[in-house]
């Protein structure tokens, strides 16, 4: 199987006010294609750190990483900046949508900087968010959608441009328990159906129980690496949920 | 990612704030249709004087006796008696002279019945009317006969038939005396109004030159020679083949000071135009500076927008834009609000200064000048103060800017 992730001694030093924050104090890390990671840790513990690391925003200052064989440690920031919009998809905590465009405008976003066709875009954009469950919604603004919808806006924004890896920051941290088990029935289903590698970083263990492996980190370090033999199943989760009417999209 | 690209992406950011956009437009527009009223006023003023200096006939020279010298003492201009009407004659012979005319002048008494009114008298050709451009509204000007034959006809001012005809009768054909010498009136000239010096220009009579010279002054010289130049370019170089025909037939070395000077009207309008170009400039210059306070309003708006945008820069740079992708989103964005006010603010220009002219009754002149000038001038404003927020929004980190709040 081929390898979507492979850091080795990674290091990260910041200087904050004077005193040496060591977020990541050499971290190894394998992640295979097709895996679904989670990442696990008190606040402080260097667990944003190391999705920002993994997701090309952030160099380390020490270490490698190889990025489907790539090492992209020491790439220039127009360069990773390339690699975040052809291989990797984000999905955050806030959704990060942008308020006063529509929903079909905000998935396309990506592809604006991938240099992507007019009458291609469109397509794309119509196959992202059927894919999610929302071609009902293309001409929509996000203020008039549940917070649901709105990740799985940003979801279909993430998926655009056929990414190999989807990065998510606690996805379902602004979300009620049956909306999250929704939202990882989407992520679940991304990994499943689509095989795209999926690293997210959650504090909740139940979200954290969906995924097949879990590594937990401490003060820079990681201090558990442990394979989940039978993960949680999200769809099947949903159907025993109590049928909210207005919570149906 | 192509100018198109970031054009619609900036149009979308507009579009997004409308009314934000629309104060932030709104010192270039005002900047802009201030520098347009100004110029077009000032050019206006400017062309109303110098129609007014044309008015006294267009491409004028005017060449005068010069001043008497003897020994150290120098006389008033005029004073030496040297031009004759043989030297009219040769310069009317020059070429690129449209119409040439000798003058005499001297101040009378002019009565008609028990009337009577103190005027000046004009010994003059027919040429005179060509070169004023003064047309009558009865009778006629002079003719080549009146002045080959020195008959006693004369062709009066709308001031003078005012005060020597109160009754409003029909002046032409009617006897009147000047200096006690009996004249027929042959003609009524147009009302032509006041000079720009003040001077009634209506105020006049005009008699055949050598009528004036024989029998009102008895004298050889004349006091004025008025040419007319067939168009201005040639004004200068016209001038200076007068005066070398003119030294030839006085006698006059090219070392010694010449007895006749030669006043060019192009020289004047020139001094006025100067002047009026400084005004004009002054007023732009004033309006300019309303157009800068725009751009620094463009400056100031596109930093909060910075600001106010963070989480929206961070999130573009997480799904790939570029530091240079982000950089001209804001900078083409700041462009196209200059370019839409500036856009906006010359046609707001030139409809206020037509508004002006049409109620105000200002004169004033559009051309494409200050047009061009004002929408370059919007167009750096806008690179020169949206360059600043730009890069400060391509500078952001953005892990940072993802976890700003606002």
């Amino acid at each position: 199987m081929k390898t979507t992730i492979k850091l080795e001694g990674i290091k990260k030093v910041y200087q904050l006010g004077g005193t040496l924050i060591h977020a990541a104090r050499g971290i190894d890390l394998t992640v295979p294609e097709g895996e679904m990671l989670a990442i696990m840790g008190a606040s402080g513990s260097g667990k944003s750190t190391l999705l920002n690391i993994i997701g090309c925003l952030d160099k380390p200052t020490e270490g490698a990483y190889y990025l489907e064989g790539q090492d992209v440690s020491q790439l220039s920031k127009t360069e990773l900046a390339s690699i975040r919009n052809k291989k990797l998809g984000f999905v955050f905590q806030g959704f990060n949508l942008l308020g006063r465009t529509t929903v079909k405008a905000n998935v396309q976003l990506p592809m604006i900087y991938a240099g992507v066709g007019k009458s291609e875009m469109e397509d794309r954009a119509r196959e992202a968010l059927g894919w999610v469950g929302l071609s009902a919604y293309l001409n929509h603004l996000p203020s008039q959608m549940s917070g649901g919808q709105q990740q799985r806006v940003a979801i279909a924004r993430a998926l655009v441009n056929n990414p190999s890896m989807i990065l998510a920051d606690e996805p379902t941290g602004a979300l009620d328990s049956r909306t999250s088990v929704e939202i990882m029935s989407v992520i679940q289903q991304l990994n499943w159906e689509k095989g795209i590698t999926v690293v997210m970083v959650t504090h909740e263990e139940d979200i954290a129980l969906h995924c097949g492996r879990i590594i937990r980190v401490k003060d820079g370090r990681i201090i558990s690496d442990t394979k989940v033999t039978n993960s949680r199943n999200a769809a099947e989760e949903l159907a025993a949920f109590p049928v909210d009417d207005a919570e149906v999209v | 990612m192509n100018f198109k690209r970031n054009l619609e992406v900036a149009l979308n950011g507009i579009k997004a704030n409308k009314m934000r956009s629309a104060l932030t437009m709104l010192g270039i527009i005002i900047g802009v249709s201030a520098v347009i009223i100004m110029i077009s006023i000032g050019q206006g003023a400017s062309k109303s004087i110098t129609d007014e200096i044309s008015s006294m006939g267009s491409n004028m020279l005017m060449v005068r006796p010069g001043a008497e010298q003897q020994g150290p003492v120098r006389g008033a201009g005029g004073s030496v008696n040297t031009l004759t009407m043989e030297d009219a004659e040769a310069i009317a012979k020059l070429g690129m002279i449209a119409n040439a005319a000798p003058t005499v002048s001297g101040s009378a008494t002019l009565a008609h019945g028990s009337e009577t009114w103190t005027s000046q008298y004009n010994g003059t050709t027919p040429e005179m009317q060509t070169i004023k451009d003064w047309s009558t509204t009865s009778g006629s000007f002079l003719t080549d006969k009146d002045v080959s034959e020195a008959t006693n006809v004369a062709v009066l001012g709308q001031t003078v038939v005012k005060n020597l005809y109160p009754g409003g009768t029909n002046p032409i054909g009617t006897k009147i005396r000047i200096n006690k010498l009996q004249y027929t009136v042959v003609g009524v000239l147009a009302a032509k109004g006041s000079s720009m010096m003040g001077q009634d220009q209506d105020d006049v009579v005009y008699i055949p030159v050598t009528t004036a010279m024989r029998k009102m002054l008895g004298q050889k010289y004349i006091s004025q020679i008025t040419v007319q130049a067939e168009t201005q370019e040639i004004m200068d170089s016209l001038e200076n083949s007068i005066e070398s025909l003119l030294k030839e037939r006085h006698d006059i070395q090219s070392n010694e000071e010449a007895d006749f000077n030669i006043r060019n009207q192009a020289e004047l309008i020139e001094t006025v135009e100067s002047t009026s170009a400084v005004m004009t400039m002054m007023l732009a210059g004033v309006a300019g500076v309303s157009l800068l306070v725009g751009g620094i309003g463009i400056m100031n708006i596109m930093l909060v927008s910075v600001t106010e945008r963070t989480r929206e820069i961070g999130l573009r740079m997480a799904v790939g834009a570029t530091d240079s992708n982000i950089r001209n989103q804001f900078l083409v964005e700041a462009l196209v609000l200059c370019m839409l006010g500036g856009f906006t603010g010359i046609l707001l220009g030139v409809a206020g200064s037509m508004l002006l002219s049409v109620i105000a009754g200002w004169s004033t002149s559009i051309t494409i000048y200050p047009i061009l000038l004002s929408a370059g001038f919007s167009a750096a404003v806008g690179i020169f103060f949206g360059y600043y927020p730009a890069k400060q929004a391509a500078a952001l980190d953005p892990i940072e800017a993802l976890r700003f709040e606002k």
